[in-house]
């Protein structure tokens, strides 16, 4: 059987990996972007130079081949689902038995006036590192148009190289449709911290042509006109399914796919960002450009593809991240809005870079959610605290199983406690020492 | 532009705009290296040690200065901005014209000490060996050396490469604990001590043994030497203690220390050449090579290297003890059962603990098992058939090989002067044969291990990139899998740059992480 994959990023690749681990099926897998696979989310170390394009690879040239699993640098045009054939732009074809679809992300542009203009891009693949690097030459300033996680690493990009940068962020604080009011303005702060010129509550009105097709400056809803030789466009992504639309393969927002990532067409499946699913589990949004979810998908959609029946299931919601010098980690049910039916203890470090809030059920006391900001905390504990309804109170006196932050350093959770006993009147202890023993045998189901 | 450019920048990549104060440090150091240039060409200078504080106050001011403010500038964060741009740190032509100094430097120290200054046969010293004369003498009461001048420049650079560091790394505990260790025990153990214990025993001036009490067998190659044995054993309480530590050091205190903590407690933590690599190397650690095939090279020359030490160890001790009751304890009868006990012990732990733990790969331990069994079996042949030269080689011979090959060129000229080239660790994941028994011992059974944080990984490579012992961290940490690797020395730099916060140290053999994959492949 030959297994055709439309994408190398980590949804495809997984998929390549685990079907090679089940089956000896042949597996082709083809892109136009670049000839390996390469972490998509380390493409701003390769500018900053904390790295090497290489170094971004995570498997060594060999491993193909290795796996037998063939590589191929073409660009599809059309696919016939009907005798099962891609078209490449080269003009050659490629027969397929089965079929994934994993073609990632496109750059959202909302019809702005000059979206079109030399040295307006966004970033998301290989080539769009390219183009920022090769208009970055003697660039004056930048401007970026998005506050979410692809806006505030190319604004660390450009700090890199000392690049002065202007962000403008439609909503009042970075993020906070996603992050909770506090985390918001934390990383606000810090943004501001790194010299970035942030402007919140700023839309882009235009971007202006200097005349020879270049981008010379944006004006924004406030009237306002900034000059700049690069605008990155960072206002999100969308599944990459132009070529895709007006075929017998059915379509909204994404590739409408069921549990088991199959699409209405027999024998093509689809996985990662260009994925939107007909029922999402509950809590999930339909479409969700995630690493992990694509790596979870990937490996889904292997085992669906090899035969074996498994639904997607992406367990609880977790993410990650990084604002400049602050690592973001989030584990379940954690909203910008604290909905009514929820409470939420939120501790932050007197110097104002770090953060614990744990988010749980006003009348039952279940831990809902974990959101971290400057702390590391272990995902296989806190999945546990909320896939096992643990109570807050039960949470707050073991909190120490939860830290995952480097030997010697400074702990907080003791702190976070006393908060608690503030708040409610309360006397909780927190019980001293993480060892990794304890969080074994927490893990194992040992203790409560 | 082609993918596998090194320097992946058009853009001017150097917007290091230097301002006053660190082109002011950058100034002050570089007025000390010409201090030192000065002296080495043997043109006079104000001596009475005033040229050399100035020197060494030039240097660690300097550096203070500029470190101080290229890192307290910013916000506390990872600061690797910018490193694969620069020639110095990508291997480049500053890179390559540094290395070229330092490794210049090494053979002129090891193998021409004559022309840096050291005075032949009681002649006095010139030149730069001269210029730590004043510093040498308030010490001990003695002319410098060519390694008493090479002493003070290593401990210097830990230092000032090491406040450096804690700059950098202002906001990791771990890591400003961990260079304070290593340049603690630079400046006390590795040269203060070792330099004042000579001078309060100016009687011992001429039975010369090593005072570094954190030097051992196998890294201290020359510990079973006769001269040195002999300087022990005659070197009063002092040094009776040296040989009783030393012996304790390799057969108890150093296991026990791996297995509780890892090799770190050495690797990264105490030793000197760690230290170097730690603190001077560290701009040099991303250059260490990560692919499968150096890794498999790795092996094989670390692990010879340790088998021929351990074989030179042997066969120099044989070669003078006696046949009868003499001066020393031993006998060749009594030290030959006491090698083949060793050796077939240690084969049986091996056997025992791997069916215990299943840590090391089969083929692993019956090589070495084997080749326990096979030195077991030699010497015993050697004894039986009354052979002067155990294990059929010339005690003399290989000694000098392995001083000359090993100990000067491998871990001093290479070790060193490599840096710019193959990163800081070249020695210590290739040469270093302590670093190979306590990566044997860490493979084994030590409690050490990086736990990876679920399915946090994001395949980056910043942990693979900045590992000084080129290990592919990423590849145990997408999976989900703890890191238990034999060179890991216990940095910490890995779950330092990790920008999802996936990798931590810990000392535990308790299984926490589970792999990322969700679906279970051995149904």
């Amino acid at each position: 059987m030959h297994i055709v994959i439309l994408g190398n990023g980590v949804a495809g690749i997984t998929a390549a990996r685990f079907i090679r681990k089940q089956s000896s099926h042949r597996i082709t897998v083809i892109s136009a972007e670049t000839e390996h696979f390469f972490s998509r989310t380390a493409l701003m170390y390769v500018y900053m130079g904390h790295m090497r394009y290489e170094d971004i690879k995570p498997y060594e040239d060999w491993f193909w081949k290795k796996n037998r699993i063939d590589l191929q640098r073409a660009y599809v045009e059309r696919i016939d689902f009907e005798t099962k054939a891609l078209f490449t732009k080269e003009g050659h074809n490629i027969r397929y038995d089965k079929l994934l679809l994993a073609t990632g992300s496109a750059t959202n542009k909302f019809g702005w006036p000059g979206q079109q203009l030399a040295g307006v891009r966004g970033l998301y693949s290989y080539p769009d590192l390219e183009y920022m690097e090769q208009h970055s030459q003697g660039l004056q300033r930048a401007v970026i148009v998005g506050g979410g996680l692809i806006g505030i690493e190319m604004a660390e990009m450009f700090c890199s190289r000392r690049i002065p940068v202007t962000f403008l962020v439609r909503e009042q604080s970075y993020w906070d449709m996603v992050l909770p009011p506090e985390e918001s303005a934390m990383a606000s702060r810090h943004i501001r911290e790194h010299g970035v010129d942030l402007r919140l509550a700023t839309e882009l009105k235009e971007i202006v042509d200097d005349g020879t097709g270049r981008a010379c400056a944006v004006t924004t809803s406030h009237g306002e006109r900034i000059e700049c030789g690069y605008v990155g466009l960072t206002a999100g992504v969308h599944p990459n399914i132009g070529f895709l639309k007006n075929t017998a393969l059915e379509t909204d927002r994404g590739i409408l796919v069921d549990s088991f990532l199959q699409t209405n067409i027999p024998d093509v499946y689809a996985a990662g960002d260009c994925v939107q699913l007909r029922e999402p589990p509950p809590g999930r949004r339909a479409v969700e450009a995630v690493w992990y979810v694509a790596r979870m998908m990937g490996e889904t959609v292997a085992c669906n593809i090899c035969g074996r029946q498994l639904a997607y299931d992406p367990g609880i919601w977790f993410n990650s991240a990084k604002f400049f010098d602050i690592e973001y980690q989030v584990y379940g049910d954690v909203r910008a809005q604290l909905p009514e039916h929820q409470a939420s203890l939120y501790w932050e470090h007197p110097e104002g870079r770090k953060s614990i809030r744990l988010v749980y059920d006003k009348s039952k006391g279940h831990i809902l959610g974990f959101n971290l900001m400057g702390v590391r905390y272990r995902q296989e504990v806190c999945e546990k605290w909320i896939r096992e309804q643990a109570h807050i109170e039960a949470v707050l006196q073991n909190l120490d199983l939860a830290n995952f932050d480097p030997e010697f350093n400074e702990t907080c959770e003791a702190e976070v406690v006393a908060l608690y006993n503030r708040q409610t009147g309360q006397g909780l202890q927190l019980m001293q020492g993480r060892s990794p023993e304890a969080v074994g045998r927490f893990l194992k189901g040992l203790v409560f | 532009m082609k993918l596998s450019n090194i320097s992946f920048s058009l853009a001017n990549p150097h917007p290091r705009q230097l301002d006053g104060i660190q082109k002011l440090g950058l100034g002050l150091a570089a007025l000390s290296l010409l201090l030192l240039i000065v002296a080495l060409l043997g043109i006079s200078l104000p001596s009475g040690g005033l040229t050399l504080a100035v020197a060494m106050g030039l240097l660690l001011a300097g550096m203070l200065i500029y470190a101080r403010r290229t890192y307290l500038k910013g916000p506390a964060g990872i600061k690797n901005n910018g490193v694969w741009f620069s020639t110095l740190t990508n291997g480049g032509l500053w890179g390559w014209v540094f290395g070229i100094f330092i490794t210049g430097f090494y053979v002129l120290l090891y193998f021409f000490p004559a022309t840096l200054g050291l005075g032949a046969d009681g002649a006095p010293n010139t030149g730069l060996v001269a210029l730590f004369g004043p510093l040498s003498r308030l010490l001990k009461g003695q002319p410098a050396s060519q390694w008493f001048m090479y002493g003070v420049l290593y401990t210097v650079a830990i230092l000032v490469m090491g406040a450096k560091f804690a700059y950098k790394y202002r906001h990791n505990r771990y890591q400003l604990i961990r260079t304070g260790s290593v340049v603690f025990f630079q400046t006390a153990f590795a040269f203060l001590i070792p330099e004042l214990m000579e001078g309060l025993n100016s009687n011992l001036a001429a039975r010369w043994f090593d005072k570094d009490m954190k030097n051992m067998w196998p890294l201290d190659y020359d510990f079973f030497d006769k001269w040195h044995i002999d300087n022990m054993l005659n070197g009063g309480s002092i040094g009776l203690f040296m040989f009783v530590l030393g012996l304790l050091m390799i057969f108890v205190i150093s296991p026990f220390l791996t297995y509780r903590y890892g090799k770190r407690w050495y690797c990264s933590w105490v030793c000197g050449c760690g230290g170097l690599a730690e603190t001077a190397g560290d701009p040099f650690r991303q250059l260490s090579d990560k692919s499968l095939a150096a890794w498999r090279l790795e092996r094989w020359i670390i692990h010879s290297v340790l088998l021929l030490s351990v074989v030179m160890t042997i066969a120099v001790v044989y070669s003078y003890l006696g046949v009868g009751p003499g001066k020393y304890y031993l006998t060749r009868r009594s030290f030959t059962w006491i090698i083949v006990g060793l050796m077939v012990g240690a084969g049986l732990v091996l056997v025992v603990l791997q069916r215990r733990y299943q840590r090391l790969r089969r083929n692993m331990v019956y090589i070495m098992s084997g080749l326990g069994a096979l030195i077991a079996v030699v010497i015993l042949i050697n004894h039986f058939s009354g052979e002067r030269d155990i294990l059929f080689v010339k005690a003399a011979s290989l000694r000098s090989f392995y001083g000359f090959y090993i100990g000067a060129i491998f871990s001093g000229v290479i070790g060193v002067g490599f840096y710019p080239l193959f990163g800081s660790r070249v020695w210590c994941r290739f040469g270093c044969p302590m670093a190979a028994l306590l990566g044997i011992q860490q493979r084994l059974f030590s409690r050490f291990r990086i736990t990876t944080n679920g399915g946090q990984c994001i395949s980056c490579g910043n942990c693979s990139t900045y590992c000084e012992m080129g290990i592919d961290v990423r590849w145990y940490a997408q999976r989900g899998q703890d890191v238990i690797r034999a060179s890991c020395v216990g940095c910490g730099i890995c779950s330092a740059v990790c920008p999802r916060g996936v990798l931590r140290l810990e000392n535990s053999s308790v299984e926490i992480a589970e792999p990322t994959s969700f679906i279970d492949f051995q149904r």
